[in-house]
């Protein structure tokens, strides 16, 4: 049985914790309003982008020679996975929700007896991944000191990919993220960017457009599709960041719930504790007395 | 009346606009392009200039850079630089054009940025005007 005192110790030491947690989840709230928005904006515009290189995909007769960024090389023996998590931790398993969705695919990947390689944005996903597949990550991206995600980062990331894929260090691209559905839920998604996923397409939406190029095809293609790839992971960044927030906000919520119900058990425990030291205080006093 | 279509400007923060328009008229990268209902599907760049949106009113965006798609009677602009024109400041196109102008002078620069620059200075300075 805990003393009186060390009860009183803890109780305060919970109140503070959840006063820290209250405040996490004011701050996370104020900045999901805003990287809500701006996902939510952003949608439009990576969506768009998606459709027009899919019907573009839909429209190129000859694979032989379309760009091998937008068909793929036509092999799928090598891998690249861009997982992106957040920098900071205590947002309840926004980050492990990530890493679990990539490893089961990596393990998958690496069964079939396929090459694996694997960037990493964001410090969180870096550190839970490197435990298990330290080897395979080759290369390592964290925005850290960046207060607000823009699109040049998302560029950074994207010329990354690109140059390893001329360098032929892959045949597949996924990225993983959490796609933010609501302040409840996100769901971890993986994405597959290089070549172009036609599954995602619209349904009843297979008219075959021949496009009309200026100034020609392979021009637009060549300028195209590497702004796509940017376009991609700078959604899937926006994507993260509001519901790292989201994540966090329910996560110190369910804390702060915690802390008080924590509390309160403590304080029944020390006002219990409290009655039986007066108890036994005046049992001594009594069968003191009795003896005389 | 049915010679309209639906024109969206999208950049990657926003959607700018989404309307209805009887014309459309954009700077491609080839020259000045005006767009009909009915067009025939097409896709191409825009290089710096004005897309002059004709529906019941006049509406003006300046651009620097963009993709173009139609299809559908659906006219898809993404860019990240357009501007209305009715909210540009004056004093911020002087200093666009300083840039460019100083961008010019640089012989590092590939004929293709060349071209592009010259192309915002006279936009911009016919905006100025």
């Amino acid at each position: 049985m805990p003393s009186l005192d060390d009860l009183k110790k803890r109780i305060k030491s919970v109140k503070s914790t959840q006063k820290i947690t209250k405040a996490m989840k004011m701050v996370a709230a104020a900045k999901l309003r805003k990287a809500q928005e701006s996902a939510e904006k952003g949608r439009p515009y990576s969506q768009k982008m998606q459709n027009i290189i899919l019907n573009l995909t839909k429209s190129i007769n000859d694979p032989q020679n379309a760009p091998k960024l937008l068909v793929g090389t036509g092999e799928d023996k090598k891998y690249l996975c861009v997982v992106l998590t957040a920098d900071r931790g205590l947002c309840g398993g926004f980050n492990s929700n990530i890493c679990k969705l990539a490893k089961t695919n990596f393990k998958k990947i690496l069964s079939e007896g396929k090459e694996l390689n694997i960037i990493t944005v964001g410090s969180k996903g870096h550190d839970q991944i490197k435990r298990e597949y330290g080897k395979h990550v080759i290369k390592k991206f964290s925005f850290k000191d960046k207060k607000n995600i823009s699109f040049n980062e998302a560029e950074e990331v994207g010329k990354e990919i690109i140059s390893l894929f001329n360098q032929n260090k892959f045949d597949k691209c996924i990225i993983f993220y959490n796609n933010f559905k609501n302040v409840i839920t996100q769901i971890p998604k993986a994405q597959q960017i290089i070549p172009a996923e036609s599954k995602n397409l619209i349904e009843g939406n297979d008219e075959n457009f021949s496009y009309e190029f200026e100034p020609d095809e392979d021009e637009i293609l060549e300028d195209l599709l590497p702004k796509n790839i940017s376009t991609q992971v700078f959604k899937a960044l926006l994507e993260n960041a509001a519901s790292e927030q989201g994540s966090r906000m329910t996560a110190m919520d369910n804390a702060t719930r915690n802390a008080g119900d924590l509390v309160d058990k403590l304080t029944i425990d020390y006002n219990r504790s409290r009655q039986a030291s007066i108890t036994k205080e005046l049992i001594e006093i009594i069968s003191g007395a009795e003896s005389l | 009346m049915s010679d309209k279509f639906t024109i969206e400007i999208i950049s990657p923060d926003q959607t700018i606009l989404n309307q209805d328009a009887n014309e459309v008229i954009i700077p491609s990268f080839e020259g000045q392009m005006g767009i009909l209902n009915n067009h025939i599907p097409l896709i191409t760049f825009l290089r710096p200039g004005i897309i002059t949106i004709k529906a019941e009113d006049e509406k003006k965006y300046y651009v620097e850079e963009g993709t173009v798609e139609f299809s559908n009677n659906n006219l898809l602009i993404l860019t990240s630089t357009a501007k209305d024109l009715a909210y540009f400041k004056k004093d911020l196109i002087s200093g666009l054009i300083q840039k460019e102008e100083s961008k010019l002078r640089d012989h590092q620069v590939t004929d293709k940025e060349r071209y592009i620059a010259s192309y915002k200075i006279e936009t911009l300075k016919e905006i100025n005007q």
